[in-house]
């Protein structure tokens, strides 16, 4: 079986890694550093991605992507309450956002893609072998529409996607691998834009999901917000200046908040730097750890409910918690470790790279599918209720949230109106009682035999496979016939454009590449035709006139080819001058010999 | 997917059709459980083997917790798509569809009260047919309460009066909360009852007398129990 690689495709920071000897590990760059940005920015040169991308994050914030997870599966009235923060532009068709860059636009599983692009590339240097299959981890948390989307990343970056794994399980397998230990354990993965919370029980290489809970809209990014806001506010009032207005400045002002929160990590005070526009010179201030906490505490208390629940939902209380995992670039704030340790009661065990952790399990995942890790076992959980819409605009659950997946439900339905063709399902995902507070998934119709009501009998049967996503099947209970069904996402991306995206990254891709072709052999026809005038100067008096008249046309007919955009016209004439000159060369060659031996005495040769 | 009618194309995705006692692979006579012994194919679960079966219990309403889970974790080694991933779409539909019946029969299973509902269904019609009653006996307390309910609701909670209404549905649900664990207990003994009822497994009858009176009492427990769980619930919802 050909390699599966690992993929933790996170809010700002993206990994991937392989199983080595046993053993996972991350595929590092050039310069051993590990992670990639998840920046993708459009350029006068194209599309760039990864740490060079981020450059651009203050130089044309509007043609600058980040944290475009927070878009996954998801429709533009989610996201309405933090659309101030994102300087590029947003809109939305067919239910799903789509991002503005130059005159395309973009969805979010195209802009995941080309992060997921970057990564496969990369382990293909760093492997020496072309990568088709991954493991993608999501958020526990996420629900079927954005499990979907990033499927559809996958596949419209030339994946194909294995297993779609939870992140805290993922950190779970890495964690268990590496400490063989058994008990029960709760893992805190507080991330850049999502918060996760899984309660496990390992037992003799079983990894059982309890519970899981969490917040796809809760992480690093809503911590950086509200010292933005501070800056913001502070500028505002010792300068006068509305920074707010200044789409540059802002992600300066955003990348500062970062840096200074990490500082603050291992600091209690730091310093704020930050250039005001319009050459109003530089706003400086200090910060303390204090500020800092007392800032950031209601985002972090948010996070306690939900540890809360999933406990409650695994019917353990905290003392039956063994150990505690932290997970996540968040998780080094010393605040969130005080609170999870006041919530569990007892020190979390941040011996591992929070960082890493996810992309590592990821790997043994991928492992584990390829056949090589076979004592290991994942039994993981859907997060939501599934459920249909019922008479009066209420959900009926079919399965229940925290149940172990794969897991199906069946449901029987019929007509009520003799000779109805048709049966309209509506499928909801969430907890709440009325259809309008949870998550519509997608509307399907049933099709039915004309028969008198109450006759058809079509039994539907819901099936959540182990990437934690929704397969819809029906059987006519009558005939015995199964239905193919046309399920209609109500957050997503059709089959047919995402075939269409597919087929686009194709065609991108040979344009890149013969794109590319074209300006290597340019560049390597210039070299020749400057080596070989070089040559003609310094030698064209030994040869022959007729030789040096053909050097002559082979050099004009490289020039024209050089002018044009074919790379194999140029790669051909170049091979043409290379003939014609090859005499030059020989006898350039002799010549130089000679006059480097001239002056020596034999003896010395 | 699976259904019992034989069928001239066993190999179809989504046909999957078997005959009970023939592997859908080597159509040969099935002796093995789960995989065929001789072309060592996995077999999907029948539709008709009840969650007992498909774990491998007894039809007990006592059963050893460590036991049942040691068992879900072996057949979850046998069925999960993550040890199919290089085997046939036949096998990976199997695969996937064995898993989850595994996983709903270990859940239904595992906690008491979902197992003796289930084993009510088998052994006497669905449970679903009954609806959830109130207890005769606490019928006018019930109905009381739910009238002291709306009353809280509409009153405003820091008032004196939504207090006395506070401190008087706390006591209302702590007489319901031991209601119930009185009803869990009478359950356990039914449970027993019932278990040493089949280890007797004599056909007098007598013994079909006392099945059905077990039978009868235990449904009849659970109905209520429902309803008063559901009471509780909505209790501690609203009054935190």
């Amino acid at each position: 079986m050909a390699r599966i690689v690992g993929i933790d495709l996170g809010t700002t920071n993206s990994l991937i890694a392989y199983m080595k000897d046993g053993q996972p590990c991350v595929v590092p760059d050039r310069h051993d550093r590990t992670m990639v940005s998840s920046v993708v920015a459009l350029t006068d040169n194209g599309l760039i991605v990864g740490d060079p991308a981020k450059e651009h994050l203050t130089r044309n914030p509007e043609r600058t992507v980040y944290s475009v997870k927070r878009f996954m599966g998801r429709g533009l009235a989610d996201v309405e309450s933090e659309l101030a923060y994102f300087p590029y532009n947003l809109t939305e068709t067919g239910g799903v956002i789509r991002i503005r860059l130059g005159a395309k636009n973009y969805s979010p599983p195209q802009i995941s893609a080309m992060i997921l692009k970057e990564l496969k590339l990369r382990a293909e240097a760093h492997l020496g072998e072309s990568i088709t299959k991954a493991v993608i981890t999501v958020p526990a948390y996420f629900n079927d529409s954005q499990r979907q989307a990033t499927k559809d990343a996958g596949l419209i970056a030339g994946l194909e996607v294995l297993r779609i794994i939870n992140e805290p399980t993922a950190a779970s397998l890495a964690y268990g691998l590496q400490k063989k230990t058994q008990g029960t354990i709760a893992v805190y993965d507080l991330g850049g834009g999502t918060f996760d919370i899984s309660i496990l029980k390992l037992k003799d290489g079983i990894f059982e999901v309890l519970a899981t809970n969490g917040d796809t809209h809760l992480g690093g990014d809503d911590l950086d917000r509200v010292l933005v806001d501070l800056f913001v506010a502070e500028i505002r009032e010792r300068r006068g200046i509305d920074i707010a207005n200044y789409p540059d400045h802002m992600q300066a002002v955003r990348l500062e908040a970062e840096r200074a929160k990490i500082r603050l990590s291992d600091e209690l005070k730091t310093e704020v730097s930050l250039d005001l526009p319009e050459d109003k010179g530089c706003f400086t201030g200090e910060l303390t750890r204090d500020q800092l906490e007392s800032l950031v505490m209601p985002v972090i208390e948010r996070t306690l409910a939900p540890c809360r629940m999933a406990l409650k939902d695994a019917g353990l209380t905290p003392e039956d918690i063994d150990e505690v995992v932290l997970v996540g670039g968040s998780t080094r704030m010393p605040l969130v470790r005080q609170r999870v340790e006041a919530l569990f009661g007892k020190a979390p065990h941040c011996h591992l790279n929070p960082d890493e952790v996810v992309a590592l399990g990821a790997a043994v995942q991928a492992d584990i599918l390829g056949g090589g890790t076979t004592d290991m076992l994942l039994l993981d959980v859907t997060p939501l209720s599934l459920g249909i819409e019922t008479m009066g605009g209420v959900m009926s659950s079919l399965i229940r949230r925290n149940t172990t997946i794969p897991a199906s439900a069946k449901e029987m339905f019929t007509t009520y109106v003799d000779g109805q063709t048709g049966v309209d399902i509506h499928i909801l995902q969430g907890e709440r009682e009325l259809v309008k507070d949870n998550r519509s998934l997608a509307r399907f119709r049933l099709k039915v035999p004309p028969l008198p009501a109450g006759v058809p009998r079509i039994e539907v049967t819901f099936l959540i496979d182990a990437n934690g996503i929704l397969n819809v099947t029906a059987k006519d209970m009558r005939t015995g016939k199964s239905q193919s069904i046309e399920v209609r996402p109500s957050y997503g991306l059709s089959d047919t454009e995402v075939e269409r995206m597919i087929e686009d990254s194709f065609k991108f891709a040979t344009e890149d590449i013969s794109a590319r072709k074209l300006i290597e052999a340019r560049l390597d026809a210039e070299a020749l035709i400057k080596t070989t005038e070089k040559s003609l100067a310094e030698a064209g008096h030994l040869i022959p006139t007729e030789e040096v008249d053909g050097i002559r046309t082979a050099l004009a007919q490289l020039s024209a080819a050089h002018n044009g955009s074919d790379s194999r016209a140029i790669r051909a004439r170049m091979a043409e001058l290379e003939q014609a000159a090859k005499h030059l060369n020989i006898v350039m060659l002799d010549d130089s010999l000679k006059k480097g031996l001239h002056g020596r005495k034999v003896s010395d040769v | 997917m699976a259904n019992d009618q034989p069928s001239t194309r066993p190999e179809t995705r989504h046909q999957l059709q078997m005959a009970r006692s023939m592997c859908w692979h080597c159509q040969s006579e099935m002796s093995g459980e789960y995989f065929c012994e001789r072309c060592v194919k996995v077999q999907p679960v029948s539709k008709d083997t009840d969650y007992f079966t498909c774990l491998g219990f007894p039809r007990r309403l006592t059963l050893d917790p460590k036991k049942l889970e040691a068992k879900f974790y072996e057949l979850s080694r046998a069925f999960h798509p993550d040890f199919y991933q290089a085997k046939s779409p036949t096998e990976q539909t199997i695969s996937l569809g064995n898993a989850a019946v595994l996983n709903t029969a270990y859940r239904t299973l595992r906690d008491p009260i979902q197992r003796a509902e289930y084993l009510l269904a088998l052994e006497a019609g669905s449970v679903k047919e009954i609806r959830t009653s109130p207890p005769a006996d606490l019928f006018e307390e019930i109905l009381e309460l739910q009238d002291t309910l709306e009353q809280y609701r509409a009153s405003d909670r820091e008032s004196d009066q939504g207090r006395r209404l506070r401190a008087s549905l706390q006591t209302e649900q702590q007489t319901l909360e031991r209601r119930r664990e009185e009803m869990e207990s009478q359950l356990r003994r039914l449970f027993t009852d019932w278990d040493q009822l089949q280890d007797r497994g004599e056909a007098t009858s007598q013994t079909r007398a006392e099945r059905d009176r077990i039978l009868k009492q235990m449904r009849d427990l659970l109905s209520h129990r429902t309803y008063i769980n559901n009471i509780v619930n909505d209790l501690a919802a609203t009054i935190g």
